[in-house]
């Protein structure tokens, strides 16, 4: 079923829910509504339900008006967070439910039924639990009762509302690895509330951000995370670290406070640059290359650099922020002449796949920095330690 | 219960000393009336016991009361179901002012509410007119006694409801709308089972009041022997006439309806500790 959310608006009291929202959805798709709470996720699912009124807009459901019809005529099976299963029916009561409740002359038989529900709690891998009460299940347990209570009606749409929200993390990771698959078997429009970027990066076919009722954004995972449309959605999906920056005459970013060697007051180019250490040593460049191509580039890459020096005019100069992720810098003991940030090393977290350096500047602030387990080795980077770090990727936001 | 910390377990002496004020403040003020209900009701033999309770006015007595209770409990418990739904399942101008108005019964002397009635529809009332004129009789009558009864006795059901199903919220019923049933099949397959345990409690504690009411149905009643005297008002009548075997008698009967709910109280309390609302 494809979905057009044609200016939606909605208020509560004095607060603006949704202000204004469109947003297509095409057959078949996995759509991730990511954002913080109260960014009105729920809100539009909710409307796209037809569990909530909007105050102003339209929805249409394979392009027909839907705000007339009411909840139960929309096809729309709705999956709640806190499962909303009916306590007082075993697993296959529940399931059953929405095939009992339709009008006598489309119910279907007993025995039809009967049929019906088991092929869905196999499909969820229940069947063995079709005699239990939900209290005798497990949260995850629950939550595909409840997908399958959602699917028992056969709805053109299929709606989650933070669908993993109350299950530990473990389980989580399972469920929705779960769902994908589910989702790419059966291939029922689907759209899940999550303020969970991982998840919705994980899951969806494509993602919707949105905060304080707007939609920031809307793209596949990797464009969303790569070409984030503004400084919230850059915010939003994943940790930074923000360094004073200025612009000069061509239009090229540089940090606005740095320390190079003494006397040298050179700053560069700032193109795409490996560092001087791994020039230094190509041999160990080419094996980290092997572990971890994004992060480093090949010997190859490494050809030496054009150097220009930019005169700093300051009337030329306009103030700028400067983003960078925690993975995308340099940290390095003996600097090269380019730009660094002299930072002392306040926190060393090796637990998960990049060791996580927590550094602070002589102003005060702290950069946090995501490296390669073999990088801190060879460095040796230790508490305390004074290192020089750099930003190999910065981002500059028009709306900051 | 919470298990007793061992931080607030007193000296032995102390804690002996209350356990046994306790004891025999419920002895004296609980037990022993109860005792004496029950022997003063035999003191004169069993025939007497059976005489009384077999008595024309008795007899005439007990069917009101079961009458009353009949029309006025189910009468509360669909208000007060219908109150419950209404505050806890929408949003509705004056919702707070309902809330409140439903506590009046508990805040309001029961004769003061009984007279309530008297003024609205006696002799000399607003309506009193329009009454005799259609010869309706509600003061002095059965219906006067109903209503009466229903006043005193209808926050118990909503008292018992709204924080329940407060608590359990819209979305199993959201669910079920969601997966094609109508409002009737929501009510009857998703909301009852959930809060049966609860109504039943609060339907308990409304009949057991409905029974017992003394002051609001004295005043609205006119104490006419045979046909508007409830048990209670007839317990008072053969107390006044110095019946006091017969007086027992019939209030034995009450109190035997009180423990009756007591026990049944309790076994709901034990067994869905966590549909009891109106106990927290």
């Amino acid at each position: 079923m494809s979905i057009q959310v044609r200016n939606i608006s909605k208020r509560f009291g004095d607060t603006t829910v949704l202000d204004d929202v469109n947003l297509d959805v095409r057959s078949g798709e996995l759509i991730a509504l990511l954002g913080p709470s109260g960014s009105g996720k729920t809100t539009l699912l909710r409307i796209i339900a037809g569990m909530e009124v909007a105050d102003g807009g339209t929805v249409l459901l394979d392009g027909h008006e839907a705000l007339s019809q009411k909840a139960g005529e929309r096809r729309v099976g709705f999956v709640f967070q806190h499962y909303a299963l009916f306590k007082h029916m075993t697993v296959f009561e529940n399931v059953a439910f929405g095939l009992r409740v339709r009008p006598k002359h489309e119910r279907l038989g007993d025995d039809e039924i009967r049929r019906k529900v088991m092929q869905l709690l196999t499909l969820v891998h229940l069947d063995k639990f079709y005699n239990r009460y939900p209290s005798q299940l497990s949260g995850g347990q629950r939550q595909r009762v409840a997908l399958a209570r959602a699917l028992a009606v056969e709805p053109k749409l299929l709606l989650l509302d933070e669908p993993f929200g109350a299950l530990d993390s473990k389980v989580r990771k399972e469920l929705r690895r779960w769902m994908r698959r589910l989702h790419d078997e059966i291939h029922i429009t689907s759209i899940f509330v999550t303020h969970d970027q991982e998840e919705a990066m994980e899951v969806s076919d494509r993602v919707v951000v949105m905060s304080n009722g707007k939609i920031e954004q809307v793209g596949a995972p990797g464009e969303v995370y790569h070409s984030p449309a503004n400084s919230f959605v850059y915010d939003f999906l994943g940790n930074y670290n923000i360094f004073e920056g200025w612009k000069d005459t061509e239009g090229n970013t540089h940090l606005l406070e740095y320390e190079v060697k003494e006397e040298e007051a050179i700053a560069t180019q700032n193109t795409p640059r490996t560092p001087g250490w791994i020039s230094r040593y190509p041999e160990i460049s080419g094996l980290l290359h092997k572990i971890i191509p994004s992060i480093v580039p090949h010997a190859r890459a490494l050809l030496p650099q054009q150097k220009k020096k930019v005169q700093r005019s300051p009337q030329h100069e306009k103030p700028v922020k400067l983003f960078a992720r925690p993975h995308e810098l340099f940290v390095v003991k003996n600097p090269d002449d380019f730009e660094y940030i002299w930072a002392k090393v306040i926190h060393v977290n090796p637990a998960g796949p990049l060791v996580k350096v927590e550094m602070e500047r002589r102003n005060g602030s702290v950069i946090t920095a995501e490296l390669p387990k073999e990088v801190v080795d060879m460095l040796a980077i230790k508490k305390s330690d004074t290192v020089y770090v750099r930003p190999k990727n910065t981002r500059v936001f028009e709306d900051n | 219960m919470k298990k007793a910390s061992i931080a607030t377990a007193e000296h032995p002496f102390i804690r002996i000393l209350l356990i046994v004020l306790a004891v025999t403040f419920v002895g004296i003020f609980v037990m022993l009336p109860l005792a004496v209900v029950f022997a003063e009701a035999l003191s004169k033999g069993l025939g007497t016991y059976s005489h009384a309770l077999m008595d024309e006015n008795a007899r005439s007595a007990i069917k009101l009361t079961l009458l009353v209770a009949v029309i006025a409990v189910p009468c509360n418990m669909i208000f007060g179901l219908a109150a419950s739904w209404a505050i806890t399942k929408f949003d509705f101008v004056g919702k707070r002012i309902l809330i409140t108005f439903i506590d009046l019964p508990f805040s309001v002397s029961p004769v003061i509410s009984g007279l309530i009635y008297v003024l609205l529809f006696g002799t000399h009332s607003l309506l009193s007119g329009w009454l005799e004129r259609n010869d309706i009789q509600i003061i002095f009558a059965v219906p006067g006694l109903v209503i009466a009864t229903i006043f005193v006795t209808f926050p118990f059901v909503a008292r018992e409801l709204i924080p329940l199903m407060e608590e359990q919220g819209t979305e199993a019923e959201e669910a079920a709308v969601m997966l094609g049933a109508n409002g009737w099949q929501t009510f009857w397959y998703v909301t009852l089972p959930n809060i049966k345990w609860g109504l039943f409690y609060g339907v308990l504690l409304c009949n057991a009041r409905a029974m017992g009411e003394f002051g609001a149905v004295s005043v609205v009643s006119g104490h006419i022997s045979g046909l508007t005297n409830t048990i209670p008002l007839h317990v008072e009548i053969l107390y006044n006439e110095y019946n006091f075997a017969a007086a027992f008698a019939v209030a034995s009967i009450l109190t035997l309806l009180a423990l009756f709910t007591l026990l049944l109280k309790s076994i709901i309390e034990y067994y869905f500790p966590h549909e009891i609302k109106a106990l927290h």
